[in-house]
């Protein structure tokens, strides 16, 4: 596998594939790895007629045919498997919302690992749709260290100084600071919570605004897509999301061949070029079709609640009337539809 | 000898005598284009390293966003709005010493709006696919989309100033008189479009409420009062330059207008900081994060301290050391001098203090420092060195005309037929 990874960066380094380099190291791949290991990616060269293609909305049926033709040729070509472009249109009726029990969740990031695999996300930089940020239980903790280095003596008014240690400026203990770069031994740990966060499928978003070409919009289902072949990467929707929930393409994504999901819908999770913006889509491929999302699936703790919000027997809806629900960073008005609920 | 022109053929006469004369000068000239060829040439291999590999070769990531492209970027419509200054004196308050110079600095005006937009292009992930932006063939985001505004009045201003030099430089090349009723409108309209370049592009920046410092109405002001500083710094340098080098005549007054603009400028500038850090840090609020980290640090990254501190002083010391009229009037050395400081501080600016700090902490509470790479500043240099070759062959041309070596023939055998 890694061997696969090195020689894929080969090929985009200087543009051409070295034929005998890349038999020697697919022959090594083969022996090494036991599984049936598919032949290296090749970075298929895109079409111009790809390149001049429209806006995906815009399209007529025929062209949107003829579009996702090209690019399950391209994509079949250059993972070696038969690889599908789904269209599935949104249902009607639908307005699809997400809640997330942060009692439960245990912080082991099973929902980041299924994303990845069922999202098609680059390996090579990796590229990770969810966040889990790690935060000390009880947001005050005192940290005992430097409880005793306050300034308890008063001025002579009578107001007395910051008495859990440090000074004005900083305060010690108070720590508040979140971290989504946590390794332990296990999960959960003592005294930890945690709190994914993913794209938020906001109902008035601040990235849509932004978006110079309207690449990214919102579908009827009220998720936040992005037609991948339109995006300019001028990273406006970035700049512009109060969440950190888009990803950038900074270098052309490495996806092995044999972690690549066939698949795909082409709003949805196939595969992305370098310089375009990604993010979740509530797996798209997967809710249009009337699945879960797949992080809803691996979650080991059922923390994850996904469903319509129209309809009021739903899971989400029957979470929102009967719990304590809150919406990450309100006072940004994006009006998200994923929401965070307590036991 | 008489050779006859028809009209349809002078304006390829005028082209290819500007050209001509843009590209002869001495050993001085050929020397600085050298110099800047060799910045072109080195950042033709970057960019193409670029162009082939992705934005990766750069310092940016999903952390730090925007990268040095992006923070040069925001100095260009700085001078070419303050090319606005340059017309308006002559213009608008009738100043004759300025009358032949207002087409200077809409030249100005109009490479730096080209440097800007190439920049831009250095920055977007898929340049192959700026047409998607372009009205008619693609999707316009026009009204919801700040940066469509900025893509309107940049090419506009780009336009304006364009068509207003061209035109003013081609009847003085044939000897006709300008036409006042279509020259005068656009010049007051280019003057009003100058300020409107450098609002847009202010808007870009605090139209992000996720960016805390940059959501604030004071951005435009400030922005502004950077353009009143590095604007007429550059142009004091070029005057300089051009009535040392040239026949064209600048008085002095001239210059001493454009240093007191500068001190105006600076002062406000020093002013609108002031203002700023008192709202961020009285309640220091986790609206104050990112100024803090440039201020202070935090937990041990301070890669920006050093750079805020010393900007912020040189900007005092700039504005004090101005006030003396001893220095104003050091024309072949200090004022130059601080002019090029003036200039290069308030570009330093945008990346240390405006740009890479704004981005800690992020949404997700992360601070991260942005480490430029080799390639990204070759290609910052790249369009730098390119525009400056632009700008450097268009004064040439320019100053060619006003000064009359760059004549229609006829016009030259009616004036020696005078004679």
């Amino acid at each position: 596998m890694s061997e696969d990874k090195r020689e894929m960066f080969d090929e985009q380094d200087d543009g051409k594939v070295k034929e005998s380099r890349r038999d020697f190291l697919k022959k090594i791949g083969v022996a090494a790895a036991a599984t049936a290991a598919v032949p290296a990616a090749t970075a298929k060269a895109v079409s111009i007629a790809e390149t001049l293609q429209s806006h995906f909305e815009l399209m007529s049926d025929e062209q949107k045919q003829k579009a996702i033709a090209r690019l399950e040729k391209r994509y079949s070509e250059q993972f070696g498997k038969q690889t599908t472009v789904a269209n599935t249109p949104a249902p009607d009726g639908v307005l699809f919302g997400y809640a997330l029990n942060i009692s439960k969740c245990i912080g082991c990031r099973r929902c980041v690992e299924a994303c990845v695999r069922e999202n098609n996300q680059s390996r090579d930089p990796k590229i990770q749709w969810i966040r889990v940020l790690r935060m000390n239980r009880g947001n005050l903790t005192f940290d005992p260290k430097h409880l005793n280095e306050g300034k308890p003596s008063s001025d002579p008014l009578g107001n007395y100084g910051i008495q859990s240690g440090g000074h004005a400026d900083k305060a010690v203990g108070i720590s508040g600071e979140a971290e989504h770069y946590y390794n332990p031994e296990q999960v959960p740990e003592e005294n930890a919570f945690y709190f994914p966060v993913q794209c938020q499928q906001c109902e008035d978003p601040a990235c849509t605004r932004a978006c110079p070409v309207r690449a990214t919009y919102r579908d009827p289902n009220g998720i936040v897509v992005i037609d991948y072949n339109w995006c300019i990467g001028c990273r406006m929707c970035q700049l512009a999301c109060p969440y950190w929930a888009r990803r950038f393409n900074w270098s052309e994504p490495v996806l092995p061949n044999e972690d690549m999901n066939p698949k795909t819908h082409y709003l949805g999770n196939r595969p992305r070029m370098v310089g375009v913006m990604e993010k979740c889509t509530f797996c798209l491929q997967r809710v249009r079709d009337g699945r879960y999302p797949a992080c809803v699936e691996a979650c080991p703790v059922g923390a994850r609640k996904f469903g319509n919000l129209l309809d009021p027997e739903s899971e989400v809806r029957k979470v929102l009337a009967t719990k304590q629900v809150f919406r990450f960073k309100e006072d940004f008005n994006t009006e998200p539809k994923f929401f965070y609920y307590m036991d | 000898m008489t050779m006859k022109i028809a009209s349809s053929q002078k304006p390829i006469a005028f082209t290819r005598d500007f050209c001509s004369y843009a590209v002869t000068g001495g050993k001085v000239y050929y020397s600085w284009l050298l110099f800047l060829s060799f910045f072109a040439v080195v950042g033709l291999v970057t960019t193409y390293l670029q162009m082939t590999t992705g934005l990766i070769v750069t310092g940016a990531t999903d952390q730090i966003v925007w990268e040095l492209f992006v923070s040069n970027f925001i100095h260009c419509p700085s001078i070419a709005s303050a090319a606005v200054l340059v017309v308006t004196p002559a213009y608008i308050y009738k100043r004759k010493d300025m009358k032949q110079l207002a087409v200077i600095g809409e030249a100005i005006a109009m490479v730096f709006v080209i440097i800007g937009i190439n920049f831009i292009m250095f920055h977007m992930g898929r340049p192959d696919r700026a047409w998607h932006a372009v009205p008619g063939i693609g999707i316009f985001n026009f009204p919801s989309s700040v940066l469509t505004y900025d893509i309107i009045v940049l090419n506009v201003y780009l336009v304006l100033n364009a068509v207003a030099v061209f035109y003013y430089l081609y009847k003085h090349y044939v000897g006709q008189p300008i036409n006042t009723k279509f020259y005068t409108p656009l010049i007051y309209v280019a003057v009003a479009w100058g300020p409107f370049i450098h609002i847009i592009t202010a808007f870009i920046l605090s139209s992000n409420a996720q960016i805390a410092v940059w959501h604030s109405a004071l951005m435009p002001f400030s922005f502004l009062a950077m353009a009143a500083s590095a604007g007429p710094a550059l142009v004091i340098v070029i005057f300089l330059v051009i009535r040392k080098f040239t026949k064209l005549e600048i008085a002095d007054s001239v210059i001493d207008f454009f240093s007191q603009v500068i001190i105006w400028g600076i002062g406000a500038l020093i002013l609108m900081f002031s203002v700023e850090f008192f709202t961020e840090l009285y309640p220091a609020t986790h609206h104050a994060a990112p100024l803090e980290y440039a201020i202070k640090g935090h937990h041990g990254l301070d890669a920006y301290v050093p750079w805020f501190w010393t900007i912020m002083s040189v900007f005092v010391a700039q504005f004090f050391l101005l006030l003396s009229s001893k220095i104003r009037k050091s024309y072949n050395f200090l004022l130059p001098l601080i002019c090029i400081s003036v200039f290069l501080s308030v570009l330093l600016e945008k990346p240390s203090i405006l740009i890479f700090p704004a981005f800690s902490p992020t949404p997700l509470g992360e601070y991260a420092v942005y480490h430029p790479t080799l390639i990204e500043i070759c290609n910052v240099l790249f369009v730098w060195a390119t525009g400056f070759i632009l700008l450097t062959m268009v004064l040439k041309g320019v100053v060619g005309v006003l000064i009359g070596e760059v004549r229609d023939t006829k016009t030259l055998e009616a004036s020696g037929e005078a004679k």
